[in-house]
């Protein structure tokens, strides 16, 4: 293992620290627990909005703290979702008597701490809902399964149910319009190489050199099927054809895409991606709103990459523009 | 038979113990099916188990000695495993809330409140490949053992036996609930693993209990 690190066992405590001597404008922590909240928190009159999981994808979630996105992020240990108590003293933290939304993505753990930390919360009076992001298309969806993984789409519904509640809207409203962009949120990934948690060590699967992993998770967990390399326009072909059938988009459709870099793939090659994405979108008829490149939502130094698409109407375009302002995440 | 408090404390160490010795064999269990962290993760909590212990009130009784394992698993774990396991260890202490010394119902009483829990928490059923898959069978060979008046160490022999089968048993199927279900098929093969860490700590008990 090759990492800049000091010692494994720190490794989110010293990303903490990091982070916090960068953005001191927009972050602070709460003593004693890893939960980081916007340095106004709690917003009066704002429904509040806590999201977290696992170190590992930064700049998700922390990254997304600040004007107009989330209140607070609770990032756990690497690939880990974090702790019932953490979620907790996140809410508890931006409540400003509004009501708080828990942005949870599709994973069993995650799942069930957020869950514990809402029991938690509810007890003590506080009105806590949820909204469950599971974008990943990779993954069969099915009710004897614990459905799709939520991946990059996250952020969109970050930044939309964000711009909503900065509105100062109702915790239904915010709760309607997050929901609103998990019905048309799609995402599928790639991977050419694995990723190294590390306090394993080692990494968790390997691929050879002509090998690529598709459908892979943000975790580096096995995607649907491994096959041989091919040119980055296939790829996205490939991709795309999942993505795109899966809504399904259509002709007239208005979207926002993102290309997320997997923590290790150059820019470059991420524009590679996009031309062709561009290129198939135009084929089919099928209207670019606005574009994202860049990482948001990361695997450790996996190389490889994901698409999301975003379906728009007016309301999710409106929102869309509306201004953020986070460490990771600037709209003007 | 009967299990004293400073036994009970006997299997949270030989727990910790032996965890700690499998952390690599679980955290590589779980890479070829889940995100490389199992072992990690139970490691991490029962490791804060151990610390937490040494603080704890003399006069604390059993129940209150599981609750304290359970809240510091579900603030330390983290993942699927620690509500999971945090959850079975609270369920567990209340089932013998306030006991000093426990019987061979209270252990019955203790597996089935701890194996409920974790249904109640997770949602996954015998066959789903995860935890429950050594816990269930573990509990019922318990249970009948002890009713057909077979003694609680030879008792926990057949639970242990039995979980291990059931672990066993989870390499043949593939997973429904928790991050192995995203594989589907390709989960098969692999030996799930919560449901070997499940029979560690199960196998763990019957070991501090038979050397009594
Ligand atoms: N719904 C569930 N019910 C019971 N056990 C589960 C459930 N989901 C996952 N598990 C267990 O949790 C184990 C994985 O734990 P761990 O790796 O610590 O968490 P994570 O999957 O979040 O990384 C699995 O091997 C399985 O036995
Ligand atoms: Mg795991």
């Amino acid at each position: 293992m090759k990492k800049l690190i000091n010692n494994p066992e720190s490794v989110v405590k010293e990303m903490i620290e990091g982070l916090l001597a960068a953005h001191p404008n927009y972050l602070r922590k709460l003593e004693n627990i890893n939960v980081i909240v916007r340095k106004d928190a709690p917003v009066e009159g704002k429904v509040g909005l806590v999201s977290g999981g696992g170190s590992g994808h930064e700049p998700a979630h922390a990254g997304y703290v600040g004007y107009g996105m989330l209140d607070a992020a609770c990032p756990g240990e690497v690939f880990t979702s974090p702790t019932p108590d953490q979620m907790y003293e996140a809410i508890k933290a931006v409540n400003s008597g509004k009501g708080v939304l828990l942005i949870i993505k599709n994973y069993t753990g995650d799942v069930m701490n957020f869950e514990m930390a809402r029991e938690m919360a509810q007890a003590e009076g506080i009105e806590v809902d949820q909204v469950i992001v599971n974008d990943d298309v990779a993954v069969e969806n099915s009710t004897w399964t614990q459905g799709r993984r939520g991946i990059a789409g996250t952020v969109f519904v970050h930044k939309i149910a964000g711009a909503k509640a900065q509105e100062g809207a109702s915790l239904k409203e915010v709760k309607r319009v997050a929901e609103k962009v998990i019905a048309n949120v799609r995402s599928m990934g790639m991977a050419l190489t694995p990723c190294t948690v590390p306090a394993a060590g080692k990494p968790s699967f390997t691929l050879q050199e002509d090998e690529m992993e598709i459908g892979i998770g943000i975790h580096g967990e096995p995607g649907t099927h491994r096959e041989k390399i091919k040119h980055v326009d296939e790829i996205v072909e490939h991709l795309m054809d999942k993505i795109i059938n899966d809504l399904p988009y259509k002709s007239g459709d208005e979207v926002a895409v993102m290309i997320n870099g997997m923590g290790g793939t150059p820019l470059m090659e991420l524009y590679i991606a996009n031309r062709k994405v561009a290129e198939i979108l135009k084929e089919k008829d099928i209207k670019v709103y606005k574009t994202y490149v860049g990482e948001f939502m990361t695997s450790l130094e996996m190389s490889g990459f994901s698409i999301t698409l975003l379906k728009l109407d007016e309301e999710l375009k409106a929102l869309l523009d509306a201004k953020a302002d986070t460490p990771a995440f600037k709209q003007l | 038979m009967v299990i004293t408090k400073e036994d009970v404390l006997k299997v949270i160490d030989k727990i910790v113990e032996v965890i700690r010795e499998n952390k690599e064999y679980l955290t590589e269990l779980d890479s070829a099916i889940g995100d490389a962290d199992h072992g990690i993760n139970m490691d991490r909590g029962f490791e804060a188990v151990k610390q937490k212990l040494a603080t704890i009130p003399e006069n604390s009784d059993i129940g209150t000695i599981l609750k304290t394992v359970g809240m510091t698993l579900v603030s330390t774990v983290g993942g699927a495993s620690g509500p999971l396991y945090g959850t079975a260890f609270m369920r567990a202490g209340q089932a013998v809330q306030g006991k000093t010394e426990l019987t061979e119902e209270d252990v019955v009483k203790i597996f089935e409140a701890a194996l409920q829990g974790i249904k109640d928490r997770g949602k996954a059923q015998a066959g789903d490949k995860t935890m429950i898959d050594s816990i269930e069978p573990a509990y019922k060979a318990l249970k009948e053992s002890l009713e057909n008046n077979i003694a609680l160490p030879e008792a926990l022999k057949r639970a242990v036996n039995a979980a291990k089968e059931g672990m066993e048993y989870t390499k043949n199927i593939s997973a429904r609930k928790g991050r192995a279900s995203y594989l589907g098929e390709r989960s098969i093969g692999h030996i799930d693993p919560g449901a070997t860490s499940s029979y560690l700590m199960i196998k763990a008990l019957a070991d501090v209990i038979n050397l009594l």
